[in-house]
């Protein structure tokens, strides 16, 4: 209020209080321009693009309404990426949830050694997915990797060939991408517990309650903010698989592990079909707003108050 | 910090106690092991990898693959290793999460201390611009490098960086200058400072932390960033992680496994760097990206 009837007065005594003014809008106008042109402005474009009949370049002269809408979802290799999807996503959130919680309840025991394990469950997040792709492409590798090894020491009936499999290969890249982002998990749920009211925990123990009830009834039900917030971080960045899956298979074998972000790649920059490209990433995007919009809409009207 | 967990753990077993500590040095084996298979790996000749164990360590150990990585393996089209692209992406990364942090600031200070109808707005369009998939803006993306005249360049990518990398870094620096005692601007403002002194003489001297999650963000995305890469360079831009994909699935000649293996480390090694130095931050910095708002 004060600040308000200041400037108002400052404004007409003096021109330079004008330019103070307009300083902070001019200072944010430039990120919020570009944001506006390359995000929204862009997403526009692409929206534009997936009712066009672009193929090798950008053509705005054809159109063909939903046909490119209609032909993704009659293409086997988009099926196949929305499977694939279904496959990853629910696993890759559903496994690393649960070993994020178990390892965060493991490591709240007062254990020692906290600080070393903590690190070593948390490194992989800082890698690159083609680093992380590298690694798992070849130690499960039949050829020199773990079956090999198996093999090597004795054991000559083991087999492991998964990532030549068709249709074991998408669970390759589940388990190299549960290594990598599992710590992560960890961290959100060891955040929780350790936020966790010391008081409720007493009142339940006097109660008689024991530690498996403690957790069950009382701390994960508290824990509900965390499962969601994961599984927003997850769910998006599972949308968003790319990386790794062209480290570890390249869609391969066959198209047996391509996801939405390969198809998108390959048809638009591989195979020329830049109108059936766009829609894909029209689809992608709507994916990822279902779940970021009404949780980033609850996180701000929340904060608000 | 974590009482209740502590009366929680002394009500458990003796026996409870030692499965956890299997378990959890059980785990630590499973996250450790695909990076102990890199460094044993890199440092064998290939004919003991093909023959022998890839969990052994190396009988006869050598740093040669090291150097084939760093400086001769054959990468593309010519024998430079890795070196050149390493370069490049250092040149594309330090620009890059200079500009975002910086302009990520000068956002976060306008929106939390100079306030104005409608910022909510703008800051929601700017939040939500951090999780569009990227694949959304690749092809707009590639004609505005064209126009620009920096398709395939460093520049062009430390462009796409830092606009990219606006949203994060914006967010970052909102929510730690929400926190800041709003009355000190409000009296360095009645003493007639100006906008920019305010922000050097009384924001800035208390944002180190930020800047430090904020950078470790931005360099390790930006680093470890493949899509971009591999859309917006040409053969003098190339940056490392294309670039070692490219080692990795090469269609011609042998499969050098401890070449792959070197130079994965070595496209690894900033950022892990990076996180054994300021692990604390680095977790700080994933968490806020996590919990929004």
């Amino acid at each position: 209020m004060a600040d308000a009837t200041t400037t108002a007065r400052s404004v007409v005594a003096n021109p330079r209080a004008t330019l103070q003014d307009l300083l902070p809008k001019i200072v944010l106008a430039p990120s919020f321009a570009v944001i506006l042109i390359f995000v929204y402005g862009f997403i526009a474009f692409t929206a534009v693009l997936s009712f066009s009949g672009s193929k090798l370049l950008p053509d705005f002269s054809t159109w063909v309404g939903f046909g490119n809408y209609v032909r993704l979802f009659n293409h086997p290799n988009w099926m196949v990426a929305l499977k694939n999807l279904a496959i990853f996503s629910i696993l890759y959130i559903v496994i690393c949830s649960v070993i994020g919680l178990a390892l965060a309840i493991f490591l709240d025991q007062k254990i020692r050694g906290e600080g070393v394990l903590r690190p070593i469950y948390l490194y992989p997040m800082a890698l690159s997915f083609i680093v992380t792709g590298v690694a798992w492409k070849w130690f499960l590798d039949p050829g020199i990797g773990l079956e090999h090894v198996m093999q090597s020491i004795g054991w000559e009936s083991f087999s492991f060939r998964w990532i030549k499999d068709g249709k074991m290969a998408i669970y390759t890249i589940v388990i190299a991408a549960v290594w990598q982002s599992s710590g992560f998990v960890m961290a959100m749920f060891l955040a929780g517990l350790r936020g966790v009211d010391n008081e409720i925990i007493k009142a339940a123990q006097i109660d008689g309650a024991s530690t498996f009830v403690i957790y069950r009834r009382i701390i994960i039900p508290l824990m509900r903010p965390v499962f969601l917030s994961a599984f927003v971080v997850l769910a998006h960045l599972a949308i968003k698989s790319y990386d790794l899956v062209v480290a570890m298979t390249d869609g391969g074998p066959g198209t047996a592990t391509w996801t939405p972000a390969l198809f998108m790649q390959k048809f638009t920059f591989g195979r020329n079909e830049m109108g059936m490209g766009a829609a894909s990433a029209i689809i992608m995007m709507m994916m990822i707003f279902a779940i970021i919009v009404p949780y980033l809409y609850s996180e701000l009207g929340g904060k608000k108050q | 910090m974590s009482a209740p967990s502590q009366d929680v753990a002394t009500r458990n077993g003796v026996f409870v106690r030692a499965l956890v500590y299997v378990l959890l040095i059980l785990f630590a084996v499973y996250y450790l092991l695909p990076l102990y298979v890199m460094v044993v790996n890199s440092l064998k000749p290939l004919d003991e990898i093909r023959q022998g164990n890839m969990l052994a360590l190396p009988q006869q150990w050598t740093i040669a693959p090291w150097l084939s990585a760093w400086s001769t393996a054959q990468i593309g089209v010519s024998p430079t290793g890795l070196k050149p692209y390493f370069l490049n992406s250092v040149l594309m990364v330090v620009p890059a999460v200079a500009i975002s942090t910086v302009l990520g600031a000068l956002n976060g200070y306008v929106l939390t201390k100079w306030r104005f109808k409608g910022d909510n707005i703008v800051f929601g369009m700017m939040l939500l611009a951090c999780f569009i998939p990227f694949q959304i803006v690749l092809i707009p993306s590639a004609r505005i490098l064209g126009l620009l005249g920096l398709a395939g360049t460093v520049p062009g990518l430390v462009l796409i960086h830092a606009i990219y990398g606006l949203g994060f870094t914006t967010l970052f620096f909102r929510n730690y200058y929400e926190a800041f005692p709003t009355e000190l601007v409000k009296a360095a403002q009645i003493d007639g400072a100006s906008f920019f002194q305010i922000f050097r003489r009384i924001l800035l001297p208390s944002s180190g932390p930020i800047i430090v999650v904020t950078v470790i963000w931005q360099f390790t995305n930006i680093w470890n960033d493949f899509l971009f890469g591999s859309s917006f360079s040409s053969v003098d831009s190339i940056p490392i992680t294309v670039a070692l994909n490219n080692l990795v699935n090469s269609s011609t000649g042998v499969k050098e496994y401890n070449v792959h293996f070197a130079g994965a480390i070595l496209a690894a090694l900033p950022t892990l760097i990076v996180y054994i130095v300021s692990g604390r931050y680095f977790v700080r910095g994933l968490m806020a990206g996590a919990v929004k708002g």
